[in-house]
């Protein structure tokens, strides 16, 4: 006897108890999407595929890890060397870092030109804002673990910003570190943190934004509601079947994703000491401060934001307020953009403009985030920290200047 | 095309690392080459015989230095172990730290990984510019590592040096003192051709120490490169099939 999805046998004995074919059917095999996806769309998948890769080789590091002080350094070069395939799941990690954040940032700047952020999508960008957010604080607390000079010095920076907060502030770093300084105790809650807190927060927020995803559908480059239009069958007539469409699609975006992966990891792995710092081959020496103190290439342009600003009124939490206000801008987007045209390719010169001066100011904040300060860096800093911040200000007046162009009812070839 | 040509420049970002060290010595490029085993070989003696005795290479075994470098389990007992290691240990030292800290200011520390974290370029420069200086405790001082409390433990090879400089006056009218080269003052067992080249041995011995699964991973990588490119040429002929009722 079948049931409602048609199924028999082992799989319709499932189906009467749990609803596997419906959960395929709704997010696959008749999951509509826009067929006119491009480029800026494999990087969704890849994010899963960067997390998939974190999961799983964190989880066989962590059967060699060691998180203490005294014998951390000394665990990742055993994995390294006696660990048979250490070193290739330790690269794995270490390079997966970097690539999660570069796929994770391309993904937010297609969702930035297409307008995938806009009505019905806000709540998506948001589990996703808070995502990037996660992904900071993993990433974070991570870099710890191996326990070299950056990864000391580094975190003894980041939670020092938090004593700049008024009254409490002095209080709540030494909570956060659980100790006077980066500490054994430090380390170990990291840990803990890194390889079960924060992950499993990222993976019920990863569910919780394809949910939404696929509750109003996505986005495309021509940004126009693909739902509006459909045929007899009642399926949208510019959808396609996300199985086998995209599934064989992305597999072909994952595959030149891996080539480029794999070239970092077996020929690369240091990416010339962006994507593991050459002082971090130094073990930590809490006595010893380096010279210069750079973050990891992913968070350069949030700490040239945080140098940028001086500090007066006798603290620096305008600096600390300033960073974390570069992040918190990004929850307000979906209400910042009033424009009613969503993707780039109808909008006017003014967005055009506005976008392309705030993606150059974070490159080059990036750029700036990595190297000493002088009198010249600081001053470009702050140019492209207001450029940064101009933007979503100048994001709600530009319908009143802006020419945009006529929507399409369909999707474009 | 575009997107690609950004992703390669991307990829070429790390060809542009400085050649200086942070004090600003210039770094001539250590002329060094993981495949040469024989360099490797004489690497690793130089090592066991000069610095070992107060450095250690905590991470790296005897035995996989012999099976990566090109010699037998024996050749290692009988040539460049002078303890009672065993073959499989890693390749420890016995100087307390605590002593060591009190006899050079600062404890020598570890190699294993010191060619990744200071690069090739600066161990070779700093192991050729020792020079005399009678103002610090060991006689000598470094150009690259200014102050370094090391002694030139390499000085029977090399002789000892005194730096030459060339002195102008800049346009404000000061005197302006240039480094030039050095003089040897006392000559070692080595010509200065030979030093370089035994500097370049030990810095060799120490880059492979510092990943010894290097030329092994790039392998791999060639072959996890061919499977990705053959992938991806099926896949896209898989995507093509698919996609041709896509209109």
């Amino acid at each position: 006897m079948a049931n409602t999805q048609g199924t028999i046998g082992l799989l319709g004995w499932i189906d009467d108890r749990f609803p596997l074919t419906k959960m395929m059917r709704e997010h696959l095999s008749e999951y509509y999407a826009p067929k006119n996806f491009n480029f800026w769309y494999f990087f969704g998948s890849l994010a899963i595929l960067v997390l998939v890769n974190q999961i799983l080789t964190g989880i066989w590091l962590t059967m060699n890890y060691k998180p203490a002080a005294a014998d951390a350094f000394a665990s990742v070069e055993y994995i390294m060397r006696d660990v048979d395939w250490g070193w290739l799941l330790r690269y794995m990690h270490s390079t997966g870092a970097s690539a999660f954040f570069i796929v994770i940032y391309l993904h937010m700047f297609r969702a930035m030109i297409y307008g995938s952020y806009k009505k019905p999508r806000e709540l998506i960008w948001l589990f996703g804002v808070v995502i990037f957010l996660c992904l900071m604080a993993e990433a974070f607390m991570g870099y710890l673990l191996p326990w070299g000079q950056m990864s000391f010095w580094g975190a003894q920076v980041i939670i020092n910003l938090f004593s700049a907060i008024p009254v409490i502030g002095p209080d709540l770093s030494v909570w956060i570190r659980g100790d006077y300084v980066i500490s054994d105790v430090t380390l170990n809650r990291f840990f803990s943190l890194h390889v079960i807190a924060v992950p499993l927060v990222l993976l019920g927020l990863v569910v919780a934004h394809i949910i939404a995803l696929h509750e109003v559908g996505s986005n495309n480059p021509d940004g126009v509601e693909i739902k509006k239009v459909k045929g007899k069958d009642g399926k949208p007539l510019d959808g396609i079947p996300f199985h086998p469409y995209y599934t064989v699609k992305d597999l072909l975006g994952t595959m030149v994703f891996l080539i480029f992966f794999a070239l970092i990891i077996f020929f690369m792995p240091e990416m010339g000491g962006y994507f593991l710092e050459h002082p971090n081959f130094d073990p930590a020496d809490p006595m010893k401060t380096p010279l210069h103190i750079a973050p990891v290439w992913y968070f350069t342009p949030f700490y040239a934001i945080l140098r940028a600003v001086p500090s007066f009124a006798g603290t620096q939490i305008w600096g600390v307020l300033a960073m974390g206000g570069a992040i918190v801008m990004l929850f307000f987007l979906p209400w910042l953009d009033r424009s009613p045209v969503k993707s780039i390719r109808y909008r006017g010169w003014a967005f055009k403009l506005v976008l392309a001066a705030f993606v150059i100011s974070f490159l080059i904040l990036g750029y700036l985030g990595a190297l000493p300060t002088t009198p010249e860096r600081t001053a470009l800093a702050q140019i492209c920290s207001f450029i940064y911040f101009g933007f979503f200000f100048a994001l709600p007046i530009l319908p009143a200047i802006e020419k945009t162009k006529p929507v399409p009812e369909r999707v474009t070839k | 095309m575009k997107k690609i040509i950004v992703l390669l420049a991307f990829l070429a970002l790390p060809g542009l690392s400085s050649a200086t060290s942070a004090e600003g010595y210039p770094l001539a490029k250590a002329p060094i080459d993981l495949h040469d085993q024989p360099s490797l070989q004489r690497g690793a003696q130089l090592f066991v015989n000069y610095c070992m005795g107060c450095h250690s290479l905590d991470y790296q075994r005897y035995n996989r230095m012999a099976r990566d470098i090109g010699l037998t389990d024996d050749q290692v007992k009988d040539n460049l172990i002078f303890t009672s290691a065993k073959i499989g240990d890693t390749m420890k030292n016995a100087m307390p730290k605590a002593d060591a800290k009190r006899w050079f200011g600062v404890a020598p520390p570890d190699l294993s990984v010191i060619a990744r974290a200071r690069g090739v370029d600066y161990l070779y420069n700093y192991l050729q510019t020792f020079y005399l200086d009678p103002t610090r405790p060991f006689g000598v001082n470094n150009f690259v590592f200014p102050n370094a409390g090391m002694p030139h433990v390499l000085w029977e090879l090399q002789g000892m040096q005194k730096p030459v400089y060339a002195v102008h006056k800049d346009a404000a009218g000061t005197e302006v003192k240039t480094l030039t080269g050095f003089e040897l003052v006392q000559p070692g067992t080595l010509t200065p051709p030979e030093y370089k080249e035994a500097t370049a041995d030990l810095v060799n011995f120490l880059a492979y120490v510092g990943e010894p699964i290097k030329l092994e991973r790039q392998r791999i990588g060639i072959w996890v490169l061919l499977f990705l490119a053959l992938a991806t040429v099926v896949f896209y002929l898989l995507k093509k099939e698919y996609w041709k009722d896509v209109h």
